[in-house]
């Protein structure tokens, strides 16, 4: 019998540094292919995770706090007009009334949304509205939400939302690239996006709601990273099915065999549907159980969401004063 | 309001307590938390009077005092288990599981109580009793409740025993009330049910959810006490079959007082089954794993495998 010391460990995750991002590795089909999901196991995983966990008090409102600071503030709307921005970009900067930042004690924390998330053409608005903020901006690309421009003008898109201003880029993947197989298709598209985006940190929508099945989640999770993805993303919010918690556990799951492989840590952003902050701590509660606390930062946490913060605002509110305000109090929605 | 902003940084779950008072109140309502034995479908008082105390493992403090069953109460409870028997094997097996099926919809009715109650008794996390056991119990229920109904179409030729006499232990306390009696009901027997002492509660609130269910008096009865009454229980004649669960001391000596009676026996006992940890497995994990395994979120390590 070996001694313990002399045997091969799994590779230690190493401490995540801010700067750090993804580099990727080359295509690995056999790891692909030998990736299986167990759904029912997965279903079930996902349906205790909003029952066995729950947080409450000061312990509620410090992780609503946290939410806060994890999100990608969006508006992905066909009518959105510099105006809509710039408003939402001074929510950004200040999501809380002062009033409840004081109650709260929590005015030396400076807290902010994580990003700010638009659609190219508003990425100067956005840019300039968040001047000295330090919150970056985030722009959807490659012809979001389905991803089917032809390819040269998808990397062109990508590289002029960073030329605007862009820190991070929201790219689609082709759906068909998966529904098909055809992984190194996939790998060779989303490794041409990386490489467009130069120093933009790059998130990878997979579009679960249209990829099948959970074992097709998993593989487009892993391919994506493979590649060099620094987020995988669920949805673009426009299809059908969201972000679900069950998707949520297949692909963080996929980060954890993807940093036990590489030691690279690769953030996890769900997006689409989740407007309340009881989804929001779900979530979290999620990230904290399968990845644990490093997830619970915006380096590798991101939800996407647009009514989200509306909702924190009332429930901290109600933490500070006991009373729910009328929804029209709000200006958010 | 400072530690908002500290928990902000630690992220802690933080204590998120469930309410107890449901449960109290429900201790309360019986005769200030004095319990007899459920016979007949009726509480009854010890015939001797006399009554010990079940506690709270996390503060000591008393929860309840329960029954101490006599040879006479173990008497009444074989008589009453006896007269009901042949109706209730009589029934067609749909009308059993019919039965079956109320008590398990019972039982997720009144999951949280039973979770809360059984958290209480036994010590163990409510987590636990929430998440696993009482939804386990009630999905007995509804398995057996199917076994019920294909009975004499699954198992052409078997028949009822007739009065079964149950001694479970305190580790899981209403699953195996509901392991011991689902199957037993749902062939067509009649029961009595000795729980544990240190974990009575949870069999007597089921007791009464199987009567405001419908269950025709003298088909499952409980009769609370030490080992003293586990042993009239298991040397009355009018038992038809013994089911015990406990340690492999008892059980042995179980299985020397039905020796020649003619009485069937299930014995389910001690011992240690072993663990296989895989070394690549961080220490913490190796840990909860073992600790998961063995079950031991009981008030003492757990005698389960």
């Amino acid at each position: 019998m070996k001694a313990l010391s002399d045997r091969p460990r799994a590779i230690p995750a190493r401490p995540f540094l801010k700067d750090d991002r993804n580099p990727g590795i080359p295509l690995d089909l056999d790891v692909v292919a030998g990736l299986r999901v167990n759904r029912s196991a997965v279903e079930r995983r996902a349906a205790t995770i909003p029952t066995r966990r729950t947080v409450k008090k000061e312990w509620q409102a410090a992780w609503l706090l946290r939410a806060i600071t994890c999100m990608d503030l969006t508006t992905l709307q066909g009518d959105d007009t510099p105006g809509n921005v710039l408003r939402l970009c001074a929510k950004a900067r200040r999501p809380l009334r002062p009033d409840l930042v004081d109650a709260l004690g929590v005015g030396h924390l400076d807290i902010k949304v994580g990003a700010v998330c638009v659609y190219h053409a508003l990425v100067p608005t956005a840019v300039a509205g968040l001047e000295g903020s330090g919150i970056p901006v985030a722009a959807v690309s490659t012809g979001f939400p389905a991803g089917l421009n032809p390819f040269a003008q998808r990397l062109e898109e990508v590289q002029a939302s960073v030329a605007a201003g862009a820190q991070e880029i929201d790219i689609v993947i082709t759906r068909a690239h998966v529904l098909t197989g055809d992984w190194p298709a996939l790998y060779a598209e989303v490794r041409a996006f990386r490489d467009a985006c130069g120093r933009a940190r790059m998130k990878a929508i997979l579009g679960t709601g249209e990829l099948a099945t959970l074992t097709n989640v998993a593989r487009a999770s892993m391919v994506a990273m493979m590649a060099g993805a620094d987020f995988i993303k669920t949805s673009t919010g426009k299809e059908p099915i969201n972000a679900v918690l069950p998707v949520g556990v297949v692909m963080a799951r996929m980060i954890r065999e993807y940093e036990t492989r590489t030691g690279a840590a690769v953030g996890f952003k769900p997006a689409g549907g989740i407007r309340a902050a009881k989804q929001a701590l779900d979530w979290m509660i999620l990230m904290k159980e399968e990845l644990g606390d490093r997830w619970l930062r915006p380096t590798l946490f991101r939800l996407g969401a647009s009514a989200l913060l509306t909702d924190i605002e009332r429930q901290l509110e109600h933490f500070v004063t006991g009373r729910y305000a009328a929804a029209h109090r709000h200006p958010m929605v | 309001m400072t530690t908002v902003a500290k928990l902000f940084e630690t992220m802690e779950y933080g204590p998120a307590p469930e309410s107890d008072a449901p449960a109290l109140e429900w201790i309360k309502q019986h005769d200030s938390g004095r319990f007899g034995h459920f016979i007949n479908g009726v509480w009854a008082s010890p015939s001797e009077g006399t009554y010990f105390e079940t506690i709270n493992p996390a503060t000591k403090a008393v929860l309840a005092r329960v029954a101490q069953g006599s040879k006479a109460d173990i008497d009444a409870a074989v008589a009453a288990a006896n007269a009901a028997a042949p109706g209730w094997a009589a029934l067609q097996p749909h009308a059993r599981a019919r039965y079956l099926y109320a008590l398990a919809r019972e039982v997720q009715r009144h999951s949280r109580l039973l979770a809360v109650l059984e958290s209480l008794d036994n010590g163990k996390p409510i987590r636990e009793t929430r998440d696993l056991d009482i939804p386990l119990v009630a999905r007995h229920f509804y398995h057996h409740a199917g076994w019920a109904q294909l009975r004499d179409t699954e198992f052409p030729g078997y028949v009822p025993v007739g009065v079964v006499g149950q001694i479970i232990p305190w580790n899981f306390p209403l699953l195996m009330v509901a392991w011991k009696v689902a199957p037993a009901l749902a062939a067509g027997n009649t029961v009595i049910l000795k729980p544990a002492e240190f974990t009575p509660l949870t069999a007597l609130c089921f007791a009464e959810i199987a009567r405001d269910a419908g269950l025709p008096a003298g088909v499952f009865n409980v009769v609370t006490g030490d080992g003293t009454t586990g042993k009239h229980l298991v040397e009355h004649p009018g038992v038809q079959k013994i089911a015990f669960t406990g340690s492999t001391e008892v059980g042995r000596i179980i299985r020397k007082a039905t020796a020649g009676t003619g009485k069937k026996l299930t014995l389910e006992l001690g011992g240690k089954s072993p663990s296989k940890v895989w070394w690549t497995r961080s220490g913490s994990t190796r840990a909860r794993s073992v600790a998961r395994a063995r079950g031991c979120s009981s008030r003492k390590a757990s005698p389960i495998g």
